[in-house]
């Protein structure tokens, strides 16, 4: 395979075609890390546009129209195509590392996962340009979108379905990974936190995409095929969206949420220098968290109507989610305890996190009070409770992750002086954007609004929140002018960046090999590479095997196009309901593509590549000199 | 992993298809997207319960008369059968017998696509002579959506075999290809559960109202 000769230059066809057909999941996880990072500009920038708009009252900076379009696509982006990918990246990066693997389960599958994902997004952003953008909310509520005009939810519909498809596909993908494919010794109770919650979140993607897929689905038939599931004139109910949304929506919250957790808890014990504490309560605390997460899907609709028995249970087990997660926040806190703390750009983040995210969360216990709720409903306060969570929490672990992997993913360093300026810039922006909110929902502000009257006393409020997200929007291009610088920096072909690595993937020297460790190691007990250190062991690890031929799969284009057929199909699909005479043909035309190219795949046996010893030892020698990767 | 060993009924491991890493990831594998996809069923059945006998108001089809046990039993015995049949390719397939697999994989084929033609009889029974089309009404839809998306793993699962038979007629079995056997016949056997499932909520409970 072309990646055998990482050390010589290839040209930008080769490069490119490299990246459309690889199965790699590090190179895959480049792909999802990009396209997050491309997902997360556009939807921040909607953002400002929205805070630029509530600036002032009486605004006219946008139109209403466009401000629907504007908060739709901001929410739907953030959630489904910039948070996800960014920690799926991670995931695909750092979980077969960490388990000692040379691939995930489905190399195949990974990529079709990724092509899906993207194209699927791709088309859900085409429709700023192809007649408006979906204006029902993130949420998009089948009463409100069911008749909405033009072809802006059939996007949303469509778009994400296809890129649910992807996700669903790449969480079975990373579950299966992790229960087969841990390296000899690795039990399930000596998984580093990261690895078991990207378990956990593969569960509960397994279980929380498919009535997302069915929601959808329905809103797909009922718009656009004649479908009465939603029209309460032909009998049906729109109440039946809510809750297959929000059965969906809840875990979705815990999906985005569990990795962050599980990244703040690899970098805490590293700079703290302690183990992690309380490793098993922590792994129990993840579980319960997966578990209780579908449990509580109702609190979204305390104000539906639902009545008090079934708000009262929802309420009930909404409040016991509090209790694993605070076990967690007083672990991170007793790990960080006593510990010899060194205060880097990772660790900064996950100071800043512990106290913005209980926030968040406090404040979700409020809302978790049904009569509470009652008044807290569709103002900004919710507004200011979810970002405390999402962005204190989800969004400072990607930070913080970022530049704590930036090492192993790219052989450079991020430059710190710059880190903490992101940092500070950022954690204030942040704070300052959305404390305020809390008080400008108790105040009566409703959220989803375009403008407002003056004098209400929200004028100055306002006012600080849009200053708080233009700091917001700095601090994110500061974090991109410091990648960009360090991209052009010198290469650090060193293992263990940080000094304090713990678990297995700081033992791989950078840059990565494509075959990840040249021999499988043998994991001798949590934290292995911490012990491996403590022992004096120069080899860096004790190894499972002796080096020997190394099995690889094969690139392949198939994902690619699989994924290019679903996205003509969704076009018949969309204009189906227009009355035109292709839609039907092009529809069939696009799932035949991906039928036949499931065919192709199935009748081409795939058996993988063989790297033999020799070819082994070469490889990486051009990549670390004489002696290999010690 | 060595697609050109060749093994004889001694030879031939027990368990075939978790032997290689390949086949144990297929194994679990598909045993996760089953989990998954009892989710989605779960959700169409929910949404099913839900919407029964719901139309627009003065609607005069209900399940108790539209529905009739007599072809959903023949449905039923011969998913049933199939599920049966996909047993015995399994035992063969245990044994090192790839012919025994072959044919016993193919009568499962001829089931489940007996199966389907009267499944599509049905359909067309009831939207043309009963007037009971896909958009008539919100129980018309969510019924069409359950049974349909059944349906629907039927012709995908039919795919799946027949592709499994026509590439590996001539070559008998090998740790290549055994997982890929038995993660259909798992699939398979799923969707033949669900259909205990459809028939009970749908069509018994369905007639006795």
């Amino acid at each position: 395979m072309s990646s055998v000769a990482i050390g010589n230059k290839k040209g930008f066809g080769a490069t490119l075609w490299d990246y459309l057909t690889t199965v790699d999941h590090k190179k895959l996880g480049n792909m999802y890390f990009f396209a997050g990072l491309l997902f997360f500009a556009i939807a921040g920038f909607e953002a400002l546009l929205m805070r630029i708009q509530l600036m002032v009252p009486n605004n006219d900076f946008v139109s209403a129209g466009l401000f629907n379009e504007l908060l739709t696509m901001h929410g739907t982006t953030m959630l489904f195509l910039a948070a996800t990918p960014l920690l799926f990246g991670f995931m695909n990066w750092i979980v077969p590392l960490q388990i000692g693997a040379r691939d995930v389960a489905f190399p195949f599958l990974n990529s079709l996962g990724f092509w899906l994902f993207f194209l699927g997004a791709v088309f859900l952003h085409l429709s700023f340009f192809m007649g408006g953008a979906p204006d029902a909310g993130w949420t998009s509520y089948a009463s409100l979108s069911l008749y909405s005009p033009g072809h802006g939810i059939d996007f949303y519909v469509l778009g994400l379905q296809i890129s649910g498809a992807g996700t669903l596909i790449s969480g079975i993908n990373f579950v299966v990974t992790i229960i087969t494919m841990r390296a000899p010794g690795m039990t399930f109770m000596r998984m580093p936190l990261f690895t078991w919650t990207t378990l956990i979140v593969g569960a509960l993607i397994t279980f929380a995409f498919p009535p997302l897929t069915v929601a959808l689905f329905f809103m797909l038939v009922d718009r656009m095929f004649g479908a009465n599931f939603f029209d309460h004139t032909m009998g049906g109910n729109t109440i039946i969206y809510e809750h297959l949304f929000w059965i969906f929506g809840h875990p979705e919250v815990y999906i985005l949420i569990l990795p962050a957790f599980g990244l703040f808890s690899e970098i805490i014990p590293v700079f703290a220098r302690k183990r992690l504490f309380g490793y098993s309560s922590m792994v129990f605390a993840t579980i319960l968290i997966g578990f209780l997460g579908f449990m509580v899907w109702a609190h979204h609709m305390f104000a539906t109507g639902l009545g008090p028995t079934a708000n009262a249970i929802f309420a009930v087990a909404t409040m016991a989610i509090a209790v694993p997660t605070g076990m967690k926040v007083f672990n991170w806190i007793l790990t960080i305890w006593g510990g010899s703390i060194k205060v880097t750009v990772p660790m900064i983040y996950a100071l800043g996190f512990i106290p913005s995210f209980v926030a968040g969360g406090v404040t979700g216990v409020m809302q978790a009070v049904a009569p509470l709720d009652y008044q807290l409903h569709d103002s900004y306060f919710i507004v200011a409770h979810f970002h405390y969570v999402i962005v204190g929490g989800v969004v400072l672990g990607i930070f913080g992750a970022t530049h704590f992997y930036w090492p192993i993913m790219t052989n450079r360093v991020l430059n710190e002086k710059l880190g903490f300026l992101t940092f500070w810039t950022f954690f204030i922006g942040f704070h300052l954007t959305f404390f305020i909110q809390h008080f400008l929902g108790l105040m009566g502000m409703p959220r989803r609004v375009f403008t407002y009257q003056g004098d209400q006393g929200w004028d100055l409020f306002n006012f600080i929140s849009s200053i708080g997200a233009l700091l917001m929007g700095l601090g994110v291009i500061f974090l991109v002018v410091n990648m960009l610088l360090s991209i052009k920096s010198k290469p650090l072909n060193t293992s263990d960046y940080w000094g304090d690595g713990r678990s297995l993937e700081w033992a791989l020297k950078t840059p990565v090999p494509f075959y990840n460790f040249k021999q499988t190691p043998l994991i001798r007990g949590y934290d292995p590479y911490w012990i491996e250190k403590h022992e004096g062991n120069k080899e860096g690890m004790t190894y499972a095997e002796p080096v020997g031929d190394i099995h690889m799969p094969n690139g392949s284009i198939l994902p690619l196009i699989m994924s290019i057929g679903m996205f003509i199909a969704a076009f018949g699909s969309l204009y189906h309901p227009d009355g035109v005479s292709w839609s039907v043909p092009v529809i069939i035309l696009g799932i035949g593509i991906t039928v036949a190219c499931m065919i192709i795949r199935s009748f081409k046996d795939d058996l993988g590549f063989t790297v033999t010893k020799e070819e082994i030892i070469a490889t990486e020698e051009s990549l670390y000199g004489k002696g290999g990767n010690k | 992993m060595d697609i050109n060993t060749k093994y004889t009924p001694k030879t031939w491991p027990d368990h075939a298809e978790q032997v290689t890493l390949e086949g144990k990831n297929k194994f679990v594998g598909i045993w996760i997207f089953i989990c998954s996809d009892i989710v989605l069923f779960a959700s169409v059945f929910a949404t099913y319960l839900a919407l029964k006998d719901s139309g627009p108001s003065g609607m005069d089809i209900t399940a108790k008369e539209l529905f009739g046990l007599e072809l959903a039993f023949v449905m039923t015995m011969l998913l049933l059968t199939s599920s049966l049949t996909s047993v015995y390719a399994m035992y063969h397939m245990k044994n090192f017998n790839s012919k025994g697999v072959l044919i016993w994989m193919g009568i499962t084929v001829l089931l489940g696509l007996g199966f389907l033609g009267l499944e599509i009889y049905e359909f067309y029974e009831y939207t043309v002579h009963e007037g009971f089309g896909f958009t008539h009404s919100a129980f018309s839809s969510a019924f069409y959506l359950l049974v349909g998306t059944h349906g629907l793993h039927v012709i995908i699962g039919l795919i799946w075999i027949t592709g499994l038979i026509i590439r590996n007629a001539k070559r008998g079995l090998n740790l290549y290809n055994a997982p890929k056997f038995f993660a259909a016949s798992i699939y398979w056997h799923f969707i033949d559960v669900v259909w205990v499932f459809i028939f009970t909520v749908v069509y018994l409970m369905g007639v006795l109202g």
